[in-house]
């Protein structure tokens, strides 16, 4: 990582004797693209906006560059937020939106000129600067709001879920523009989002949010593929959880019985001892469906099959009644692949695809949390 | 059915409409009974205008319905901030005291009004005009504002600070130009209800101070005198102007 350009220490919040975070410390370097990812009430929201100034800490420190900034009202620190919904002034042109942070720092009227007009530029509005907010479409609203936090040359841009508000095929676009904008710019970028595939596709690093808790951080193929408790596993992406128990350990090699089957596994970063229960987590795509007179892994029946395109999802129910999920890519010997209902088949997977959790103590997931992530992946 | 309903219409505007045609009419009306027409004459407004008193009434009108209009929007304004920013004891009370204010007949605010001044002292003349016209303009210019704040989006000001804005500066060049339509609408209210209001007036004004509803309503009862009928137009055209004035307003400043 770079240079560190924002440290905050022991962060603590709570709002009416609810705490929402809890001693949180968090370091982002400079010029990277962060986001904050977790369920609605997680606390992204809330430590986002004390990096604006919004909120201030309980307990704890925020610092930037090197100088606390703690208790310094939002107008005196040099970062700029594009807001939910943009707050666009509605009684103020396009241009006189963007201007706003430039007037607001005395500067003579033609670098104020130039500096807006190239900030709309830069987002591909030149042409509407004379048009009122409630003139524009949603995604031109955003475009503005952007302008208008970036015209000021911040050293950081807090993006509060600025792309929840548009349809797929927007986002889409403005997910690309917005990592466009980030390089061309070298700034740093906080963003704050519950969509999971957002997070994934744009960012450098990810920080999961849970209960005001840090769960996971680390880049996206990290956060993905080596999930660290079942809470990110489960908010990200979609996962089966095997159960499995160990019945030997060998230096770098474990055995896990796992659905039956004995599986020789790499041993994991934490401490493991014979008849320890584990979770053996496969990704959806990582899962091996195998015709049903091999004599490798688990026999079930397809229960559920959606053509996706790129893929063919389906769903095999095992026989102790166990759902497995599972993502195949078509192939170009057989193109025109596919399952019924009701099809016979096996299960399994390449040894060193599994990823293992430790059985945690908190567990199951509780309805609410099922439901989060049910509605992060959607 | 297409001439039934057409007529209708016209029976409607004619019973709404021919009661200030006439009054307009007979204000040109050189004759001095009433109910003749004799010639188109001016003499009527002359007079009206000759009449120092009906002058001095009529600025007298002018000047305390600008300046109540103009106190219980500033009050009123504020209230509403208070009522819609922050949370405190009593919150309820206030809100529901507006409306008692509001709802309560007219004679009973005058009486205990008239109580008031008695009790305190004031000399009756354009402070306790003032301080009544005040009172009873006040709920409205709140409700308008209110209503106007409630869809006011609590993130502008927080982008304003964001992006270096005072508290100070963020009311200036965010908060009062979003509600302006709310300020214009409720100033104006205020000073049509002060220009036309009696009721209350006759018990707190005081003999120094005479103001032009008080002043039409005892020219009439001694008989009505073409010259009401000029004054009535005029305050027409200017009701009138006053009404298109608040239309721009608001067309200029909608969203």
């Amino acid at each position: 990582m770079t240079k560190a350009l924002l440290t905050l220490s022991g962060i603590s919040k709570q709002f009416d004797g609810k705490t929402i975070l809890n001693e949180l410390s968090l370091t982002i370097g400079d010029g990277e693209f962060i986001t904050l990812l977790g369920p609605s009430g997680c606390g992204k929201t809330t430590l986002l906006r004390m990096m604006a100034g919004f909120e201030h800490p309980d307990r704890g420190s925020v610092t930037l560059s090197g100088t606390d900034i703690t208790q310094t009202p939002p107008e005196r620190r040099p970062l700029n937020t594009v807001f939910q919904n943009y707050a666009l002034f509605p009684h103020m042109s396009v241009f006189d939106n963007v201007a706003y942070g430039l007037k607001m720092e005395k500067r003579p009227k033609t670098e104020i000129r130039e500096r807006v007009e190239e900030a709309l530029a830069m987002v591909q509005l030149e042409d509407f600067s004379g048009r009122k907010p409630h003139q524009l479409s949603g995604g031109q609203q955003q475009r503005v709001a952007i302008a208008r936090a970036v015209v000021k040359r911040p050293k950081m841009l807090l993006l509060d879920e600025p792309l929840s508000a548009l349809d797929y095929k927007l986002r889409r676009t403005m997910q690309v523009e917005l990592k466009r904008l980030q390089r061309e710019l070298g700034i740093t970028f906080v963003f704050v989002t519950h969509d999971q595939e957002e997070a994934l596709s744009m960012s450098d690093r990810i920080v999961v949010l849970k209960d005001g808790y840090i769960q996971q951080l680390g880049t996206p193929r990290e956060v993905y593929e080596r999930p660290a408790n079942v809470f990110t596993a489960r908010f990200i992406g979609q996962t089966n959880f095997f159960p499995g128990r160990v019945t030997r350990v060998d230096g770098k090699r474990i055995s896990v019985d796992v659905l039956g089957l004995n599986r020789e596994l790499n041993t994991p970063s934490f401490r493991v001892s014979v008849n320890q229960l584990l979770h053996v987590l496969l990704r959806p795509e990582d899962i091996r469906v195998l015709a049903p007179e091999d004599t490798e892994g688990v026999p079930g029946k397809i229960i559920e099959r959606n053509y996706k395109g790129s893929t063919l999802d389906s769903v095999i129910e095992l026989e102790d009644g166990r759902e497995v999920m599972a993502s195949e890519f078509f192939d170009e010997d057989d193109p025109a692949f596919d399952y019924s209902l009701g099809e016979r088949v096996r299960v399994s997977w390449v040894d060193g695809w599994e990823w293992l959790l430790a059985e945690e103590s908190d567990e199951p997931l509780t309805d609410e949390e099922e439901l989060a992530a049910d509605v992060a992946e959607h | 059915m297409r001439w039934l309903s057409r007529s209708y219409l016209a029976l409607v505007y004619l019973l709404l409409y021919v009661p200030i045609l006439v009054l307009v009419v007979f204000s040109f009306n050189d004759s001095r009974t009433g109910y003749n027409w004799g010639g188109f004459s001016l003499r009527w407004y002359e007079s009206l205008f000759s009449n120092h008193a009906m002058v001095q009434a009529m600025w007298n009108s002018l000047w305390l319905a600008l300046t109540a209009a103009t106190v219980s929007t500033i009050i009123g304004a504020l209230t509403a901030l208070a009522l819609h920013r922050y949370r405190f004891r009593g919150k309820k009370v206030l809100n529901g005291m507006l409306f008692v204010v509001m709802m309560s007949p007219e004679i009973v605010l005058a009486i205990s009004l008239l109580g008031l001044f008695m009790l305190v002292g004031l000399k009756l003349g354009y402070v306790s005009l003032l301080l009544a016209h005040v009172t009873f303009c006040l709920p409205f210019v709140v409700i308008t504002v209110m209503a106007r704040l409630s869809g006011f989006d609590e993130r502008l000001p927080e982008a304003a600070r964001d992006l270096g804005a005072s508290e100070f500066t963020v009311t200036r060049t965010v908060l009062i130009p979003v509600i302006m339509p709310a300020l214009m609408a409720g100033w104006l209210l205020g000073f049509t209800l002060s220009m036309d209001d009696v009721v209350v007036s006759t018990f707190v004004s005081g003999p120094g101070y005479e103001i032009l509803p008080l002043r039409i309503y005892s020219m009439v009862r001694v008989g009505l005198k073409p010259e009401v009928n000029a004054l009535g137009s005029l305050l027409l055209v200017f009701s009138l102007v006053m009404l298109m004035l608040s239309q721009w307003i608001l067309s200029r400043s909608k969203q």
